[in-house]
């Protein structure tokens, strides 16, 4: 293509008919290398990523045979009797991610349209820089502050909820006689209090997905509203909020995959049970990665293809949203440009 | 409307020579200027009234009327309570439209305000915990080795964690960092199928669980190779993780890149290499280094693919190959895992070293990222006019213009003098004047775009 040596092949001039000139071009040697380097570069790529891929389902398949369709309702873990199944961690991964989200939705949307809209440059670039940094923040240090400052404080808000609203099932606490409990104890290390923690983790994430399909919503139609009368609000819900909405929902399902995938945090903040609880503000709850982190070293070589099993069925869950969000945001990224 | 013609004015006589922009006299007085952005008075009132009532509110409902307790429970009692109230005091005055706005104006400033807050409060928290162990200089240049969970807290540190951290994370970028860039300019400057599938793949990898990362490295490197945990199994576990984060983040800046420069540089008859080499990489090299030094900090704090292929341990371990080597953020998780209070504050103090370096890493990053590709800093278009000005020279002394002097070692320039050393001291002061003199056409010494000639 754009190549330097051109090779041109002279005619005669005594030739009745010009022949073609060959528009083929040969790359120099310096080019050629730098082309197998870069094609070696993604190939490398692409190998580490399918030896992920290979090796995790190639040993993932031996538990998986032995557990046969029944990995996927089996609640109790225990590779050694052969009794083991995702039910119970998978259910209380997406209670955790859920209740995150809960969290993280309106907070990320409100600060992405506060970045987006609302402030002038200076403030702009240091909120910007904020989110940013929130999202380095190494996430065994949010866990620290989870278990050592937010669980007191949170457990009060907890038993309010679960006093004034007991009625909704899920907020209900109750014990194995299915009586209500209000001792601070019953409260402890629950899928709440781990969502919370989640949410802060998860905000940057879906907030600069957000800010940046909000930004990209057309100067004409906003000054158009905003010439018709509409105040900044109106102009933000009739407007911005229609052009964003590609990027609301891929943003947030970007944090749903970071949210399933969360380890040291929930690890340090649950108390892992092995069995299904609905209700989200009582003690114990659990998740695939908390599982491979405190079950990895113990394991046999069974065991381990089991955790092995558990983590393909989360990459692949993660995958598959991660997929959809890109594909929803690319998609509403062209509908803006082409307006 | 009818748009009458305007009645032709007698112009006042035109004075003789060129017409000159002037700066057309002023009648009219000029008021004072208005104020467009502040807030009225009475609305500034309503918010600071509305917050002092909904804090009062929630402080009487907590302490006096109801039995609730807990400091997070009054933040939202007082946050409810301030948005009610803001919103009665303003109708007094505007009609619903305005109210609406104000509210949801005032909360997105809260949303705002909420996540500053609880960065600067998980942040604060860790280091003002942390500070008991932070005080004692022997934290950081001691090991766990002969300090155990009782002894006092000038005793042992975390030395071992700080070196371990370093080794792991240079392991990990010397493989990211080239693969990493690499693959970013082969999606960029090659492209075609293959690249295509390899952006697919890239994408995929963002979605895999650092956990299942650390897994496989567990599973396929130490349960099958080495039979032992290593710092080296911890840096592969981090480069799974990072690689895909630079790969993203190199192509983001790599795509931002001008074509026209590009194109540019074709024209003059490059190769493909020396197009990115001269070019590419050289414009967008702030952002390449942001993107590197974002991808560390994000390495750096991973725990959880550490935590299954590193191993713990309490001595300095200076071999990456051999035994177990901890690193910080899985010295934080094996601290505060002990009830003992000393190793929490000790586990605290790892904490809020981590988040230091952490935010060091990322000051860098903003201080060299602030500029977009192309842009120059002050240094950067000195030397790009001094390159220009000695290609002028040397142009010249190739040609019938005799050359200019002021070196004696640079009097007799070649024509392939673009690799050649840069001139030592100081050009003169006047040299940009002499070249322009010298010069048949005024030649612009100071292109923004124009990159140093590579060293």
């Amino acid at each position: 293509m754009n190549d330097s040596v051109t090779e041109v092949i002279t005619s005669t001039p005594a030739a009745a008919e010009p022949k073609r000139r060959s528009l083929k071009s040969r790359p120099v040697q310096a080019d050629r290398v730098f082309r197998t380097v870069c094609y070696a570069a993604g190939g490398i790529t692409v190998a580490i990523m399918l030896a992920v891929g290979v090796f995790l389902s190639g040993r993932a398949g031996e538990a998986l045979s032995a557990a046969g369709p029944a990995f996927l309702w089996t609640q109790e873990w225990s590779p050694e009797t052969g009794s083991f199944g995702i039910a119970a961690v998978l259910f209380g991964t997406v209670t955790i991610a859920i209740i995150a989200l809960c969290i993280a939705l309106p907070l990320s949307l409100a600060t992405a349209l506060l970045i987006s809209e609302i402030v002038p440059g200076r403030v702009k670039s240091m909120l910007i820089s904020v989110v940013d940094l929130m999202a380095a923040v190494p996430s065994v240090v949010f866990g620290l502050w989870g278990v050592f400052f937010l669980q007191a404080n949170v457990i009060p808000v907890s038993q309010w909820i679960s006093t004034y609203f007991g009625w909704i099932p899920v907020f209900a606490v109750t014990d194995a006689s299915g009586a209500h409990v209000t001792e601070a104890g019953a409260f402890t290390s629950s899928a709440f209090i781990a969502g919370i923690v989640v949410s802060l983790m998860i905000v940057p994430t879906q907030t600069s997905v957000m800010r940046e399909a909000f930004s990209q919503a057309p100067l004409g139609e906003r000054e158009g509203a905003l010439a018709l009368g509409s105040t900044r609000w109106g102009m933000i819900r009739t407007v911005v909020l229609p052009f964003g909405k590609g990027g609301i929902i891929g943003g947030t399902m970007l944090a749903l995959g970071r949210a399933l995938g969360e380890t040291i945090a929930v690890v340090m903040i649950i108390s892992p049970i092995f069995s299904i609880n609905w209700q989200v503000l009582k003690t114990g709850t659990n998740s695939v990665s908390a599982l491979i982190a405190l079950r990895y070293g113990e394991a046999s070589q069974f065991g381990l293809s089991a955790l092995m099993a558990a983590g393909l069925v989360l990459f692949i869950i993660t995958l598959i949203i991660n997929f959809t969000a890109s594909t929803i945001v690319a998609r509403s990224r062209s509908g803006a440009e082409s307006n | 409307m009818t748009i009458l013609e305007a009645p032709a004015e007698v112009r006042p006589e035109e004075p003789a020579g060129p017409r000159r922009t002037e700066i057309p006299h002023r009648k009219a007085e000029v008021g004072s200027r208005r104020d467009l952005r502040s807030v009225p008075l009475d609305d500034k009132f309503n918010v600071l009234g509305a917050a002092a009532a909904g804090l009062a509110l929630a402080t009487l409902l907590f302490g006096w009327l109801t039995p609730m307790t807990g400091f997070i429970g009054w933040l939202v009692i007082s946050f409810i309570g301030f948005l009610a109230i803001y919103a009665v005091l303003s109708s007094l005055r505007a009609d619903r439209l305005t109210v609406s706005e104000r509210i949801m104006t005032a909360l997105f400033y809260s949303a705002g305000a909420i996540l500053l807050s609880a960065l600067v409060f998980v942040l604060g928290f860790t280091v003002v915990r942390g500070v008991p162990a932070l005080v004692n200089p022997n934290f950081f240049v001691e090991t766990m080795k002969l300090a155990g969970p009782l002894d006092p807290l000038t005793m042992g540190g975390i030395w071992h964690a700080i070196v371990g951290t370093l080794i792991q994370i240079s392991i990990a970028l010397i493989i990211t960092i080239p693969l990493g860039i690499t693959t970013a300019v082969f999606l960029n400057e090659i492209g075609g199928k293959f690249a295509r599938f390899v952006r697919t793949i890239s994408d995929a990898m963002t979605a895999l669980p650092s956990i299942v990362a650390g897994l496989f490295i567990y599973a396929a490197i130490i349960t099958l190779v080495t039979h032992q945990r290593s710092g080296f199994a911890a840096a592969l576990a981090i480069s799974v993780m990072m690689l895909p984060i630079i790969i993203r983040a190199s192509d983001v800046v790599l795509r931002l890149v001008p074509n026209n420069l590009r194109e540019a540089s074709y024209a003059l008859g490059t190769t493909r290499w020396r197009t990115v080499w001269t070019v590419v990489l050289p414009t967008s090299r702030s952002g390449l280094v942001t993107a590197v030094i974002l991808g560390t900090a994000r390495g750096i704090g991973e725990t959880s693919p550490v935590l299954l292929t590193s191993g713990v341990t309490a001595e300095l371990n200076l071999n990456p190959f051999t035994g177990p080597m901890i690193s910080l953020p899985l010295q934080v998780f094996d601290f505060v895992k002990s009830p003992e209070p000393n190793m929490i504050v000790r586990g605290f103090g790892a904490a809020a070293t981590l988040v230091l370096l952490v935010l060091a890493l990322f000051l860098i990053a903003r201080v060299i990222g602030g500029r977009g590709p192309g842009q120059l800093s002050d240094r950067q278009r000195r030397a790009a006019a001094e390159g220009s000005a000695r290609d002028l020279r040397r142009i010249e002394a190739s040609h019938v213009l005799p050359p200019i002097t002021f070196d004696a070692r640079d009097a007799d320039v070649s024509g392939r003098s673009v690799r050649r050393r840069p001139p030592k001291g100081n050009p003169p002061a006047d040299l940009e004047d002499r070249v322009a003199q010298r010069a048949a056409e005024p030649v612009s010494t100071e292109n923004p775009t124009t990159e140093e000639s590579p060293s």
